[in-house]
């Protein structure tokens, strides 16, 4: 049955099994030539991103939502099929009738849909709120379980940001497989598993593991009958190009339809979709213009993508981001380059249809990538400031070379490994809590178990270690419990089904936790070890405020005496997380990441020993603090590079912002400096940059005049965002960080 | 050995070749009417020795590629040249490009030993004419060209350099004399016209020194675009 959609492939054992990755390996063809084969936008891609652009521009005077249908919950098949232009499109299918509508999704939680409808003056339906009434939410499941000690964690921000009212996301199905063995194919590996699986033991494992295989086989039954509605029969194999994109987007729009997960990545797909590319030149089937066209119209479908979310959930994560994320590039295990002809086309569509912060591109980075191709990525960063880089020299040992990014940083294995997202701790605020006995410095309320509170006037390096060693203990307690909580109730009311139907049934799960703070963390503790910090307490002895006299070593100088304070917390909070056991015996992981998030976690957090100000923001990520990098922007990627992959297998992000006069002269002496800064950073084991070339003046011109700038991207923490949708404070935050520049 | 040094500066796309770090040397015996780094003239400083600047810079070689290295600039390096000439001769052993940032004035045997462990020399020519040159920088001009011929004996790849400030350098002959002058270098590899800017401005309030070109425009891009199109032209 497979002879046309197979024909003229290397035959393997991905015939005999569903392994993408054996497919790819018997027949990529790596590209190592330059940019100069790309076609530019057809007429019609132009007419068609114009009038995407005018949706775009409406949205925008809406406040940000173009419309909300409040009457249908969002499914696979919920919706009659949508257009943006049905004659001129090529790859066709919307999350709900007409572009940009949003759905309602309250699977995650009734409440947050609820509130999100009423802030743009809509009311979830009659409808909708009835068929709810007898139905748990994830939400609702997940507030039953939450003790007081968690509700007060999250309450007081010392966790904050945990997916308990919304879909958790971060899952990549592998969407390729649809492409290439159609639904029946799928399905029926999908009940050969089934029957195993009703052969074991019937513990409570197994009989959850059923219940979900019966929900996958039922929703990879539901993407046929949504792909018929668009009239494509998807239970066969996709046998040209254009099918197999369409197949693809097809699987990942149903992932979307069904869920509203924070980060919904895309996975790892040009390479991919590049073999029948490939196939298609060869029988003379397709021009390189047509090809482009096929990808431009892709990634305007993946534009299109939008969830319905809260003001407050914006605040967040600013710029109402999807985490659309394409890994591109990167090396196989044999050595060869994985960078195709059609990694040059993914990148080119922000060329072809202008800069986008989604999809969210992210080049894996190698020192054996091919020079042509680094030189392109480095121009792509200088020309639309849209891409990100990761490090596949770190993550291929550990992931092997068919691994996706999920959100902005996660790596994992695609079909093979899922995670368990979860927020982050902060650092800065478990410091306070440490010296205050376990009361929050802001409130006075008791938090944590209480301990006897620092009690000298002056902070002692060794004592203070000494109290946060007891905190530590019950953050990490409190936060896998919340966690287990969370995923524990993700899996029972708002399961995944689409998604894990395009995972291997014995799937491999991580327990992605994260730390926010970690450079103000490092300078406060420096601070108390090499300047002199004095305490001020309120009158009910809570210590609220510091006094530091002298200089202390700054994370983001290259400097050992701090850096290695930065590496040594980062590595005992993650020591302390995995004694605390992981539902479903996930693996602990562990990110320095923060988003945007570092706005609210500040806002948070009361002044710290580094003469960080009361509710001032943190840095991004791993990033140093603002403006105390002394040594020019290679010693802040130096120290940043120090922290260890090995204990941050969740990722470490870091954000990178230069003026293009800073970094050449000349156009291309830019695009080759910019190429020794990766080889630089990534060849000391670094695991992430978002690389920003722009001028501080663009932004606050942009922050004074949005309307001028509608499609100015700038990376923040691992994600690129239309600067326009940030909130302003978060356009100030994102304009007073450091800007290495010439002087 | 010791040296006073100003600062570095790990990320210097604009000082030679490739990446390169840049380490400021203190103290300098011009007074540049455009001098961007007035806090560098003086003699006073934090002392390093020559290991641990290089401890410090060889920390930066991942990202030299096949074309950066170290520069050295200021102040002016050549007033600390025993340093200076330390340092490269450090950092040749170990197989790194050296650069060195000059206004080419300061005792020419100092000069000699230095380039010894030199790749590349950055030598401004500030002013076309003798008098210029002692008016706006207090410097004497012969002792540039004395410098510059040094080099070119010694065979070291030179790139001239110039500031152009509106009405003040920027005259079609004052150029063009400029140009002519740096093509009279055999080793000459590349001619930078380098725009005014001001944002040293800060700078010189903080120290509370009136900035001399204070009432001088900064120089836009547009205008070294065409003022290189000029020098080509009258090749």
């Amino acid at each position: 049955m497979n002879q046309q959609a197979w024909k003229n492939f290397n035959g393997g054992s991905w015939q005999d099994k569903i392994d993408v990755r054996s497919f790819i390996q018997t027949n990529y063809k790596p590209y190592f030539g330059n940019e100069a084969f790309l076609a530019p936008a057809t007429e019609r891609t132009r007419g068609l991103m114009k009038k995407l652009g005018h949706l775009l521009e409406l949205e925008r005077e809406f406040g940000g939502v173009l419309d909300i249908d409040t009457q249908t919950v969002s499914s696979l098949t919920s919706y009659r099929p949508g257009y943006l232009d049905k004659e001129k499109e090529i790859i066709v299918g919307l999350q709900t009738d007409r572009p940009l509508k949003r759905g309602v999704n309250p699977f995650g939680g009734l409440n947050m849909t609820r509130k999100a409808c009423e802030a743009y003056g809509y009311r979830l339906s009659e409808k909708v709120e009835n068929e709810f009434q007898y139905r748990t939410t994830h939400n609702e499941g997940v507030f039953r379980a939450y003790s007081d000690e968690i509700k007060a964690a999250r309450h007081c921000g010392i966790i904050t940001g945990l997916p308990d009212a919304y879909g958790r996301g971060r899952i990549i199905g592998d969407y390729r497989r649809v492409a290439l063995y159609g639904i029946d194919r799928l399905v029926e590996e999908k009940k050969k598993d089934k029957q195993h699986a009703a052969a074991q033991r019937m513990d409570a494992d197994n009989v959850r593991l059923l219940e979900e295989l019966y929900q996958q086989i039922t929703f990879l039954g539901y993407l046929k009958d949504m792909a018929s509605m668009y009239g494509f029969d998807i239970s066969r194999p996709a046998e040209n190009a254009k099918e197999a994109v369409q197949w693809l987007y097809f699987a990942y729009l149903g992932a979307i339809k069904e869920q509203n997960g924070a980060a919904m990545s895309l996975g790892r797909v040009s390479t991919f979709l590049d073999i029948y590319f490939e196939r298609d030149f060869q029988s003379g089937l397709l021009t390189e213009p047509q090809a482009q066209e096929i990808f431009d119209d892709f990634v305007m479908k993946l534009r299109m993508a939008r969830h319905l979310r809260t003001p407050e959930y914006n605040e967040l994560f600013a710029g109402d981001p999807m985490w659309i994320t394409e890994a591109v590039g990167g090396m196989g295990e044999d050595g060869r380059t994985l960078v195709t002809k059609s990694s040059y086309r993914i990148l080119h569509t922000l060329y072809n249809l202008g800069s986008s912060a989604e999809p969210n591109l992210t080049v894996l980075w190698s020192a054996g990538l091919p020079e042509a191709f680094k030189r392109y990525a480095a121009k792509v960063s200088c020309d639309t400031d849209a891409i990100q880089y990761e490090n596949d020299d770190v993550m291929r040992p550990v992931f092997g070379d068919d691994y996706a990014i999920a959100c902005c940083v996660s790596a994992m294995r695609v079909g093979k490994d899922m995670q368990f997202f979860g927020a982050r701790a902060n650092l800065a605020k478990l410091l306070l809590m440490s010296l205050n006995g376990g009361r929050d410095e802001k409130s006075g309320v008791q938090v944590a178990p209480a301990h006897t509170p620092y009690e000298g006037e002056y902070l002692e390096y060794d004592k203070v270690l000494e109290l946060m060693d007891v905190y530590r203990e019950w953050l990490a307690k409190t936060y896998v419990g919340a966690m287990n909580i969370i995923h524990y109730m993700h899996d029972k009311y708002a399961y995944e089904k689409t998604q894990m139907a395009l995972h291997d049934t014995d799937v491999h799960r991580f327990m992605a936790f994260g730390v926010a703070g970690m450079s103000v963390l490092a300078d406060s503790l420096s601070a108390i070890k090499y300047a002199k910090v004095k305490c001020i307490r309120d009158e009910t002895g809570l210590i609220t405020n510091f006094e530091t006299v002298g200089e202390y070593p700054a994370f983001g100088n290259d400097d050992d005496r701090v850096d290695s304070i930065a590496q040594e917390q980062v590595k005992l909070f993650y020591e302390a997380l995995k004694r605390n056991p992981a539902y479903r015996n996930a693996e602990h992981t562990l990110s320095i990441l923060t988003i945007t998030s570092n706005v609210v976690y500040g806002k948070k957090t009361g002044a710290t020993p580094d003469g960080r100000k009361a509710g001032a923001p943190f840095a991004p990520g791993a990033n140093p603090m603002h403006n105390r990098e002394k040594n020019g922007a290679l010693a802040a990627l130096n120290s940043v590079a120090k922290l260890s992959y090995d204990v941050c297998r969740d990722g470490i992000s870091n954000t990178f912002s230069i003026v293009p006069q800073a970094l050449g002269h000349e156009e291309e002496e830019r695009y080759g400096n910019l190429t020794s800064i990766l080889d630089g950073y990534f060849v000391q084991k670094a695991h992430h940059i978002n690389v920003n070339v722009l001028n501080r003046e663009t932004l606050v011109k942009a922050y004074e005049n949005p309307e001028c700038y509608p499609n100015l991207t700038i990376r923040v923490s691992g994600y690129a965002v239309n600067f326009h949708k940030l909130s302003k404070q978060q356009q100030l935050e994102v304009i007073s960080r450091t800007f290495h520049e010439v002087m | 050995m010791k040296g006073i040094v100003h600062s570095f500066q790990s990320l210097g796309a604009v000082d030679g070749p490739g990446l390169r770090c840049v380490v400021f040397m203190q103290g300098c015996s011009l007074r540049c009417a455009y001098c961007h780094n007035p806090d560098t003239w003086n003699t006073s400083g934090r002392e390093y020795r020559v290991e641990e600047i290089f401890d410090k810079v060889m920390r930066f070689r991942p990202y030299f590629g096949k074309t950066g290295g170290v520069t050295v600039s200021g102040g002016e390096p050549l007033m600390q040249w025993e340093f200076v000439a330390e340092l490269f001769r450090r950092l040749k052993e170990a197989g790194v490009r050296t650069a060195l940032d000059t206004a080419g004035i300061g005792d020419i045997g100092g000069a000699r030993a230095v380039l010894l462990s030199t790749d590349l020399v950055l030598c401004d020519l500030k002013f076309s004419g003798e008098q210029d040159y002692l008016r706006y920088s207090g410097g004497d001009m012969n002792k540039v060209t004395e410098f510059l011929k040094l080099t070119e004996t010694m065979r070291i790849p030179l790139w001239i350099r110039h500031v152009v400030v509106p009405k003040l350098t920027d005259g079609r002959d004052q150029i063009l004399k400029i140009a002519f002058m740096a093509r009279q270098y055999s080793n000459l590899q590349k001619l930078e016209l380098l725009p005014f800017r001001k944002i040293c401005i800060s700078k010189y309030e903080q120290m509370n020194i009136p900035f001399p070109l204070r009432d001088y425009d900064a120089c836009p891009e547009e205008k070294i675009q065409i003022l290189y199109k000029l020098i080509e032209e009258s090749r």
